[in-house]
């Protein structure tokens, strides 16, 4: 085993720790909860970036970092995997977390209990879904993101979250139950659950095994298309969205990214070229799916009038665009693809926390919100010992606004631009381009005029017609974060060629199922024969 | 043996599924037990039903594949069924929880108006 193949285990086991930790001191040292979680997250944005350049800059010539727990070789034990594009995924998803979490120090870590415990608990479930090489642990690394995610969503238990949480609850737990019977179903017809194995054996199948894999694999993906909120598995979006605290809200953007990147490993590894007779199934499902994903989330982001909702539906639409790219199979895509992935999370996370900002602005709205206050205690003037209040606060809504929506619409100078530039670029060199490639182009030049009408709309309606005489208050720790997602965005245009480069060498990676096959399943295990 | 099986399963699967599309919590939850349940079941036949094999042994000498049954999907059920527990006690006291604040155990948190002809 290599020497580095036990960084693997920090992103889970930190995040297990430090929560568990967490439920031990009491709610009235939230500041020191919230230190300790805040280091333990900073500790964990390390971690991920080490492991980038790990997997980046291969120590030992070889490509990805193999962990065998308990020392056990695949396919027979438990494997977590770390390659580029997990370490990628894992960088997101930690810079994400660190900006949510600073975000909720003033105001949302203090509305009800335990934020912070399950908080640790929900970066475990999603980096260990990132991690595992098996897909039975990535069942279980999902209820535990989900089981956490619960929780969070009812944070500042009010009526409307609960609503939304009932259903959010329901529609995850028969997703879950999808999900148990696609791996039972891959089991039946393959007998292993490696990724890997599951891979090497997938050109190999007789027929009557091959089709219980391919329908396990399609029920299968029915969990993950509920994650990542394809249409018309994509109802509960908006809702739970909606009724989550902002903090929370830009955690679940996240959620929605970590659904569409198994379906892109699962589908790279079972269904890529070297699966013979299973390549590429599903793919037509997955670009339909994709494009009427776009559809619906261009028409709901068109009627949307609050910035909850414009939020959610701007993730609809980036889902729809990413599936619908997986779809196309295009190898050449895929960096372009990892590119808008990151750029629009980052884009639409920034958002969901910008928007409580500017609900600000109108402080009748927020009724629902004072009552959770008033049960919690957190009133005005502990608030304000807590942070610093910064100056031009209208100057600065109204500028990350417009930065969001530039990046989200995909319009210069921003990186979403950067990104749909990429796609559209790739797409129109391939030789042949059909009709659905050219229903793809119209519905992502669509979504981008869709989203700038309606962020045209949400910014005169927000800045311009409303009358308030005094600013709204904003803390630094609120404003921070945000400007710290939209500059990472304004460094991916900067930084634009390094990054490409990076992504083309993570898709070169992932899209290679071949090496990763024999990677993970010739690690030998320590002691064990070379 | 299998012919009964499915047909418990199948049984299960169809409650589970009428019983989750009800609009009262409660239906939901027990609907969604069902679903586990037949779930659960389900995961236990991957493995192939045997009769009177155990799924382990002890002693190496006598470890030849045909005499004991495939001992993973029991693995399986038993993680599935503990995290099936967990969730559903949490769905209980989100169902609980949304009784007591809104009044009412419809899943919308409101009753549908009543519409008089």
């Amino acid at each position: 085993m290599s020497e580095f193949g036990h960084i693997l285990t920090l992103p889970i086991l930190i995040p297990l720790v430090v929560g568990a930790l967490l439920i031990l001191i009491n709610e009235r040292h939230h500041q020191l909860k919230f230190a300790i979680n805040l280091v333990s997250t900073m500790g964990l944005l390390a971690v991920s970036l080490i492991l980038l350049y790990l997997t980046d800059y291969p120590q030992d010539g070889l490509n990805a970092v193999v962990y065998l727990a308990a020392n056990w070789e695949a396919p027979f034990g438990i494997v977590l995997v770390g390659d580029r594009l997990s370490a990628v995924m894992l960088v997101l998803t930690t810079v994400i977390a660190t900006g949510a979490l600073i975000f909720s120090y003033s105001r949302w870590a203090q509305v009800g209990v335990h934020f912070h415990t399950l908080f640790q608990l929900l970066l475990m479930g999603i980096h260990g879904a990132l991690l595992t090489g098996d897909i039975f642990n990535l069942f279980v690394f999902f209820e535990v993101m989900l089981a956490a995610s619960y929780g969070l969503l009812l944070h500042g238990y009010n009526v409307v979250r609960l609503r939304a949480g009932l259903q959010y609850i329901t529609i995850n737990l028969v997703a879950s139950v999808f999900f148990l019977i696609g791996i039972a179903l891959i089991y039946a017809g393959v007998g292993s659950l490696n990724m890997a194995d599951i891979a090497a054996q997938a050109s190999l199948l007789e027929a009557g095994n091959r089709t219980l894999f391919h329908t396990g694999a399609a029920v299968l993906a029915v969990a993950f298309l509920t994650k990542s909120a394809m249409w018309p598995l994509s109802f509960w979006l908006p809702n739970a969205y909606t009724a989550a605290a902002p903090p929370v809200t830009a955690l679940l953007v996240v959620l929605t990214k970590i659904g569409v990147y198994v379906v892109l490993r699962l589908y790279l590894l079972f269904f890529g070229e070297h699966a013979g007779a299973s390549a590429e199934f599903g793919a037509p499902l997955l670009l339909t799916g994709g494009l009427l994903t776009m559809a619906y989330g261009i028409i709901g982001l068109i009627a949307s009038q609050e910035s909850n909702r414009i939020a959610s539906y701007s993730a609809i639409i980036s889902s729809g665009t990413l599936l619908a790219l997986i779809g196309m199979g295009n190898s050449a895509m895929l960096s372009s693809l990892l590119f808008y992935l990151i750029s629009s999370t980052l884009a639409v996370a920034a958002f969901a926390l910008l928007s409580e900002l500017i609900s600000r602005i109108y402080p009748t709205r927020n009724q629902v919100l004072a009552i959770t206050f008033e049960a919690f205690e957190v009133d005005e003037k502990h608030d304000v010992s807590s942070g610093y209040v910064i100056p031009a606060a209208m100057a600065f809504l109204g500028l990350s606004g417009m930065a969001c929506a530039l990046i989200i619409a995909g319009l210069p100078p921003l990186s979403g631009f950067v990104a749909k530039f990429g796609i559209l670029h790739q797409l129109l060199q391939t030789e042949h381009l059909n009709a659905t490639a050219w229903l793809f182009m119209i519905l992502i030049i669509s979504a981008g005029l869709g989203s700038i009408i309606t962020f045209v709309r949400f910014g005169i309606r927000s800045f311009w017609a409303s009358h308030r005489e005094a600013p709204p208050r904003l803390k630094l720790t609120e404003v921070a974060p945000i400007i710290v997602l939209l500059m990472i965005c304004v460094g991916l245009v900067i930084f634009a060629g390094p990054m490409f480069d990076l992504l083309e060498r993570t898709s070169g990676e992932a899209t290679n199922a071949t090496q990763y096959i024999e990677r993970v399943l010739n690690q030998p295990s320590v002691g064990g024969s070379q | 043996m299998e012919f009964i099986l499915a047909i418990a399963i199948g049984i299960l699967f169809a409650s589970g599924i009428w019983l989750v599309l009800r609009p009262r919590s409660f239906q939901v939850i027990i609907g969604l037990m069902l679903l586990s349940y037949a779930t659960n079941l389900f995961i236990f036949i991957t493995g192939k039903l045997a009769i009177n094999q155990p799924a382990f042994t002890f002693s190496e000498a006598a470890a030849a594949t045909e005499l004991f049954t495939d001992p993973l999907p029991q693995a399986l059920v038993l993680t599935a069924i503990v995290i099936g527990f967990a969730t559903t006690a949490l769905y209980l006291v989100v169902l609980l929880g949304s009784r007591g604040l809104t009044g009412t155990d419809h899943v919308d948190g409101k009753e549908r108006e009543v519409t008089h002809e």
